[in-house]
């Protein structure tokens, strides 16, 4: 009995943090298969590679927590990065050209949860939209052409370091610490789960549910053109086609962190798991000279797999 | 002779969920021709014991045999080919699918690759004539009333050549003609030899259509009568395991100041021209079948729904209610008839349940405390008696009754002055009810406004100090407690006069 209890103690504790177990696997694994990989050069590229996808993840979370989806999130990254290099390169104030650029993707996100809450439509359908025409915008806005070519101060965001560590890194930690105080401790966070969980339940024990919901596709957005600035920082241009396909890698992250695309379930730190695992593929399969087409086979089996056996393990609860 | 005429028999079956012995050594016979009464309270076990029977449920001890063959019916589906069919409570149609259609799904008469529809529409004709009611097989089953809905549910069983049908609280959304016509029916399907096992609350039908009786009572077997040898209330010392008296507690009814008037409300095709008023210190009951617009009316009032016309006033002000967020500032609180639809977010803790409704009041520079967060839920726990390990325990894992409680520990956070209960007690054990019962008397006592909705109407009766009867989206008529009978009530409901 009792021998039995600490099985199964042990089993849902290897559950709970089933994806933080196969996160360090995975660097076991690499750290054998290439003696270059546990090298603190690497190890900071890899957060660095990361911290693009890991915002995106995190803004992700959020609307995946209430049980919706967000595809436009790659399009947005890309508005925000060029709107965000075109002012620049006007010679506009940095201040106020971030101010906008983040406004924009904000904005956006704004719009998908003013059509998700109170247009009542799919959220599915309603970010496949928008991922459409804020592609669009970003072609209109840079007909078409890379815009490169910044001010020192703005190249500080995505290719400066602060004691040595990556300034994306540092504004990743940033974004999941407040994050995850939010999720976690504030009501907000509390409805975001509570929607996932139970939409109707939540609105009639007399919260506003709309406005939660806003609140999540607003925050996406937010983050997406955070994200959108810090890579058209790092690479000196903002490139129109930039994120595309972002959105999936972004979900991919979530889902590989435990959240469910159900709602209500998971997590901030989840996600980070995800996004590192996500990371280490990529990087680990070029260290190993995998071609780039493989390695796409490569990743999809992984997120493959890891869903099989989370759904497996989720039935026998 | 009486063996020969055994069809199915149940012995000594066990099932138990986690936590829960859910059926502990019950016994069923059933007989051709015979129609079987299942009688017991809510979470007796009928329905577990029925899911048993067709191979929902995996049974973890007992036997069942079938024309005096053993059996293990592995899915519905076995069960189904060997002759037993299932009429749900809810019924199992597709809306926008015909007659036709619904009666034969999966089995479709064919030409080649297509379904034969003129095959179809005369089988489901023949069907049809067998049971002696007059549906078009070419209708949409969406267009028609609950209780021709049901007749295409036992034409379904008929069609699939079932000998034992089981019909699970059949007539509680039916209208008093509608249950006349199934009560001629049944008599009918009787005389062709099948045997029927019934579900129903209702003593009144028991002793009209069945013939005999078996009681369950948390999840035991108590006994096997015959209706003719029985009365009322030995069925019901049967079910409750104590007397009829000692179910209800006395309510003190103080009707002090007028808390909520609602006048002339309309909702188009949910609430017709509802007036009513509410006072302090009693309980307003309302009764009605389901369908009849009593929750349409509770939602309304709660801000769910948005009048078209009509007045709502609380404490003498004249109000606009648009959610459930106004309401529950203005201290009204509706507990929903579906507790794991609109109660209850399933997938978080007791705790975190308790404190939704008043999150927003226990935060410390805006993140929740998580101090007071337990406390609260605690103080609830511990008044209620909710049955949990800890407060941590989601409450998804809680029995029915823990779950209401639950629920009802979150409407007495927001502590209301007006308190709508919609069928507080459905699908709980006796024990939990009866202290449901007392926390009525309770709120009474301090001061609230009680609107307690139910088909229950023992319920209704017991605790009420007026009562509203509802039907056909409106009220029909008023009577107070104390002249009520179940009789008078179901023929205001129904559009009656008492004169």
């Amino acid at each position: 009995m009792t021998a039995k209890s600490k099985e199964s103690q042990i089993i849902k504790l290897a559950a709970k943090f089933k994806s933080a177990i196969g996160l360090i696997g995975l660097i076991i694994v690499m750290s054998f298969l290439s003696e270059y990989f546990l090298t603190v050069h690497n190890l900071m590229n890899i957060t660095r590679q990361v911290s693009i996808n890991a915002v995106l993840a995190i803004g992700m979370t959020f609307v995946i927590l209430t049980g919706g989806i967000d595809l436009s999130v790659g399009s947005v990254l890309a508005l925000s990065s060029v709107i965000t290099a075109g002012l620049m390169s006007s010679g506009m104030n940095i201040a106020l050209v971030l101010i906008i650029g983040i406004g924009v993707g904000t904005l956006l996100g704004l719009l998908n949860g003013l059509l998700v809450a109170k247009g009542r439509m799919q959220s599915f359908i309603v970010t496949l939209g928008m991922m459409t025409i804020a592609r669009g915008l970003t072609l209109i806005y840079s007909d078409g052409r890379p815009i490169s070519g910044f001010d020192k101060s703005f190249r500080f965001l995505g290719a400066g370091h602060v004691l040595g560590i990556p300034v994306p890194v540092i504004i990743m930690f940033a974004l999941l610490a407040v994050s995850y105080v939010i999720l976690k401790k504030t009501p907000f966070g509390r409805y975001v789960y509570a929607i996932g969980g139970n939409e109707k339940a939540t609105e009639l024990s007399g919260i506003n549910t709309d406005k939660i919901k806003i609140g999540v596709y607003a925050i996406s957005g937010f983050l997406a053109s955070i994200s959108g600035i810090i890579l058209a920082s790092r690479l000196n241009s903002a490139q129109p086609i930039a994120g595309t396909g972002y959105e999936l890698d972004a979900i991919a992250a979530v889902v590989l962190g435990g959240t469910s695309l159900a709602g209500g379930q998971g997590g901030i730190v989840g996600t980070i798991i995800g996004a590192l695992i996500i990371g280490i593929l990529n990087n680990g399969l070029n260290l190993l000279n995998v071609s780039s087409f493989y390695q796409l086979v490569a990743k999809g089996a992984v997120i493959l797999i890891a869903i099989f056996l989370d759904t497996r393990s989720q039935k026998r609860d | 002779m009486e063996e020969k005429n055994l069809i199915l028999e149940m012995k000594d079956i066990v099932k138990t969920f986690p936590g829960v012995r859910a059926l502990d050594g019950v016994n069923l016979k059933l007989y051709k021709g015979e129609v079987h009464a299942l009688l017991g309270e809510n979470g007796a076990g009928k329905s577990t014991l029925m899911k048993v029977m067709n191979g929902i449920y995996k049974r973890d001890g007992g036997e069942i045999y079938l024309n005096g063959k053993k059996v293990e019916f592995k899915n519905p589906k076995e069960a189904q080919e060997a002759g037993l069919a299932i009429i749900h409570q809810e019924l199992e149609l597709v809306p926008e699918l015909t007659v036709a259609e619904n009666i034969f799904l999966g089995r479709e008469p064919r030409k080649g690759f297509l379904v034969d529809f003129k095959e179809l529409i005369k089988r489901t004709q023949e069907v049809i004539d067998r049971l002696g009611v007059d549906i078009d097989p070419r209708s949409k089953v969406g267009d028609l009333n609950i209780g021709n809905q049901q007749m295409i549910e036992i034409a379904k069983a008929l069609s699939q050549n079932s000998n034992v049908i089981i019909m699970d609280e059949p007539t509680s959304s039916l209208t008093p003609t509608e249950i006349d016509i199934l009560a001629n029916l049944i008599d009918r399907l009787k005389k062709k030899g099948i045997a029927i096992v019934f579900i129903s609350h209702r003593m009144e039908e028991i002793f009209e259509i069945c013939d005999k009786v078996t009681v369950l009572r948390d999840g035991k077997y108590i006994g096997e009568v015959k209706v003719e040898d029985t009365n009322e209330d030995e069925l019901i010392n049967m079910m409750v395991g104590r007397k009829l008296e000692s179910r209800f507690p006395e309510i003190k009814h103080r009707p002090s100041d007028k808390i909520l008037e609602v006048k002339d409300l309309v909702v188009p095709g949910k609430v017709e021209n509802a007036s009513f008023e509410l006072y302090k210190g009693e309980v307003l009951g309302i009764a009605g079948l389901m369908g009849s617009g009593r929750t349409e009316l509770a939602k309304t009032i709660f801000g769910l729904f948005k009048p078209s016309e009509g007045e709502i006033y609380v404490k003498g002000e004249r109000v606009n209610i648009n959610s459930p967020k106004e309401a529950i500032d203005l201290g009204i609180y509706y507990l929903s008839e579906s507790r794991k639809d609109e109660g209850l977010v399933l997938g978080m803790s007791v705790e975190e349940n308790t404190s939704l409704s008043v999150l927003k009041n226990i935060t410390n520079l805006g993140l929740i405390d998580n101090q007071e967060e337990e406390k609260l839920a605690k103080k609830y726990v511990q008044g209620l008696k909710v049955k949990t390990p800890h407060i941590k325990q989601k409450v998804k894992n809680l029995s029915g009754g823990n779950q209401q409680k639950v629920v009802i520990s979150k409407l007495l956070s927001t502590k209301p002055d007006i308190i709508i209960l919609d069928e507080p007690t459905r699908g709980i054990d006796v024990g939990a009810k009866k202290e449901i019962y007392e926390l009525i008397s309770h709120l009474v006592d301090d001061g609230a406004a009680v609107i307690l909705i139910s088909s229950q109407l023992p319920e209704v009766l017991n605790l009420s100090n007026r009562i509203l009867a509802m039907g056909e989206n409106r009220i029909m008529g008023e009577i107070d407690a104390k002249d009520a009978t179940q009789e008078k009530v179901m023929k205001l409901a129904t559009g009656g006069d008492l004169n």
